[in-house]
């Protein structure tokens, strides 16, 4: 395995951060996001990398999954620009998004660190944290700049 | 035949040796033992087609265990009734197996009343959606537009034309909440609340409500008024496939041909269709998955009033649908079964009457396009059908 990348946390980030449940079995995922690592969950009966991380593979079935650490690369699949928040994110603007990940997965974020206006399908991305709590970060996203 | 005697077995038993399970979400017990059950009965979660579960499960009504878990269940049931419900479940699953629903259910109930919250847990996907502001229904739909656009080019105008369709219907309507007339002006200038939807893409909010009854067709002859025949049922969830969903895709393309088939119709037979109509999009992607016309080509099928009773390709929605008339609870699935009920009756407004309605069809969509959502879909018939 090619050792562990690490990326930014920002500590007290401008858009509204809830705090994860943290489900038992998923300590260690959340543990990471706090020191800037990004973890998949990996099947090894099957291969398939899954999201969101549990311990039963999705595809196959099997329990012999582990974590891995991610590239923290994707790709916007889809977004909108919320106009009408809600709750937590009453303050809109802001950009919900699938990214999919370099390692396939295609998961719920948020695009960050740009003009709402300039997201695009297919922008290429990379994680960011934005902590939530001494024990969870939210895995954003921003644009890779050239 | 009658009853459930001798049509079911339980194969697969398991109790998880656990008492305290700090370690443990609910979800991880509730996968463990369907784990534990199907391993017993010498099978796999791949073989599982029914899934039955009660409140103790995280989610709606067990649809983040079918996402959980991988599983494509075409009949689910989440009857609730206390701790008796794996009973009732037992019960529903026989009578699923019995009448062709299902083969393998199912049934699991987990919890940690010992080591964790009162009042049970939220689902395992909360921490990886809600908190990015999944709430507001039609962000969830935003994504499923977007996207659609991207792979097939429909337009924001072509979105508008479901609505602008809608509201042919609700004229005619005089409990409609909506019955001014839109252009597709009108809902492509009002403002984006979700880009790419607008507010008009999104369908009222109201009070009220609906009930029917469904009787046997025994006692349907000695009533007074025209019955409609139920010819099929079909359902499927689309979930987020551990990474790999779909957002173009409802569950109503696997629903579909499942209620087709025990209808023995085809998508070609239907006179008049009820179409769960929350945002536009999912219409647009509902009139795909349905066989109407191909993935893809929704946004070219509603154009030219192809969706305006009672002379276009699909008589759609003519209560006004969720998007004029009513959408009570914000739950649109009475008013489409209502609305079909009406036609085939022959008793819509005569403005919007489909001639010799004689098939209809009614897609429901439950949970959100983006992440998970289950659709349901019947076939209905006339009176004098099968």
């Amino acid at each position: 395995m090619s050792p562990a990348r690490v990326f930014e946390v920002v500590a007290a980030p401008a858009l509204a951060t809830p705090v994860p449940e943290i489900a038992p079995e998923l300590a260690e995922f959340w543990t990471a996001t706090t020191e800037g690592r990004f973890l998949v969950r990996r099947c090894a009966a099957c291969g398939e990398a899954h999201w969101y991380p549990r311990m039963v593979c999705p595809f196959c079935h099997s329990t012999d999954t582990g974590w891995e650490d991610a590239s923290g690369r994707g790709t916007v699949y889809t977004f909108s620009v919320v106009r009408r928040g809600a709750g937590d994110y009453a303050a809109a603007p802001y950009v919900l998004a699938y990214v999919e990940l370099a390692e396939g997965p295609r998961m719920m974020t948020n695009i960050v660190d740009c003009d709402v206006e300039s997201v695009r399908v297919g922008q290429e991305v990379e994680v960011v944290f934005h902590r939530a709590s001494a024990d969870a970060a939210l895995p954003r996203f921003r644009p890779v700049t050239a | 035949m009658s009853g459930i005697r001798g049509t079911a077995s339980i194969v697969g038993a398991f109790e998880h040796p656990g008492r305290k399970l700090p370690d443990m979400s609910v979800m991880q017990l509730h996968a463990e033992v369907a784990l534990g059950a199907v391993a017993d009965a010498g099978l796999t979660l791949a073989d599982v087609d029914g899934l039955f579960t009660g409140r103790d499960a995280p989610g709606v009504g067990g649809l983040s265990v079918a996402d959980h878990l991988g599983l494509r269940p075409r009949y689910m049931d989440s009857t609730e009734s206390g701790g008796a419900s794996p009973l009732y479940h037992v019960g529903h699953a026989a009578a699923a197996i019995a009448a062709g629903k299902c083969s393998v259910a199912l049934i699991t109930l987990a919890g940690k009343a010992r080591s964790g919250p009162m009042g049970g847990t939220p689902p395992p996907e909360d921490p990886f959606e809600t908190v990015f502001g999944t709430r507001p229904p039609m962000a969830s739909y935003a994504l499923a537009a977007r996207r659609h656009m991207y792979e097939f080019g429909t337009t924001s105008e072509q979105l508008a034309m479901v609505k602008a369709a809608a509201s042919q219907h609700a004229q005619h309507n005089p409990n409609a909440f909506l019955r001014k007339v839109l252009t597709v002006e009108d809902v492509i200038e009002s403002p984006l609340v979700a880009d790419p939807l607008h507010r008009g893409d999104c369908c009222v909010v109201t009070d009220g409500g609906g009930a029917i009854v469904l009787v046997s067709r025994d006692v349907a002859r000695d009533l007074p008024r025209r019955g409609v025949t139920l010819l099929g049922h079909g359902e499927a969830p689309r979930h987020s496939a551990g990474g790999k969903v779909d957002v173009t895709v409802s569950g109503a393309a696997y629903a579909a041909p499942r209620a087709y088939a025990e209808a023995g119709i085809t998508a070609a037979d239907v006179d008049y269709a009820s179409i769960y109509d929350s945002f536009t999009i999912a219409v647009i992607e509902q009139i795909e998955d349905l066989g109407f016309c191909a993935k893809g080509e929704g946004g070219r099928f509603v154009e030219d009033g192809g969706l305006v009773a009672p002379s276009g390709r699909l008589p759609f929605n003519t209560d006004g649908g969720g998007l004029c008339n009513n959408h009570p609870s914000n739950r649109g699935g009475m008013m489409k079964i209502i609305e079909a009920v009406r036609q085939l009756r022959a008793e819509a407004h005569p403005a919007v009457q489909v001639p010799d309605c004689e098939i209809g069809v009614v897609s429901g969509v439950g949970g959100d396009l983006a992440a998970r959502m289950r659709s349901a879909v019947l076939v209905l018939g006339r009176e004098d059908a099968a």
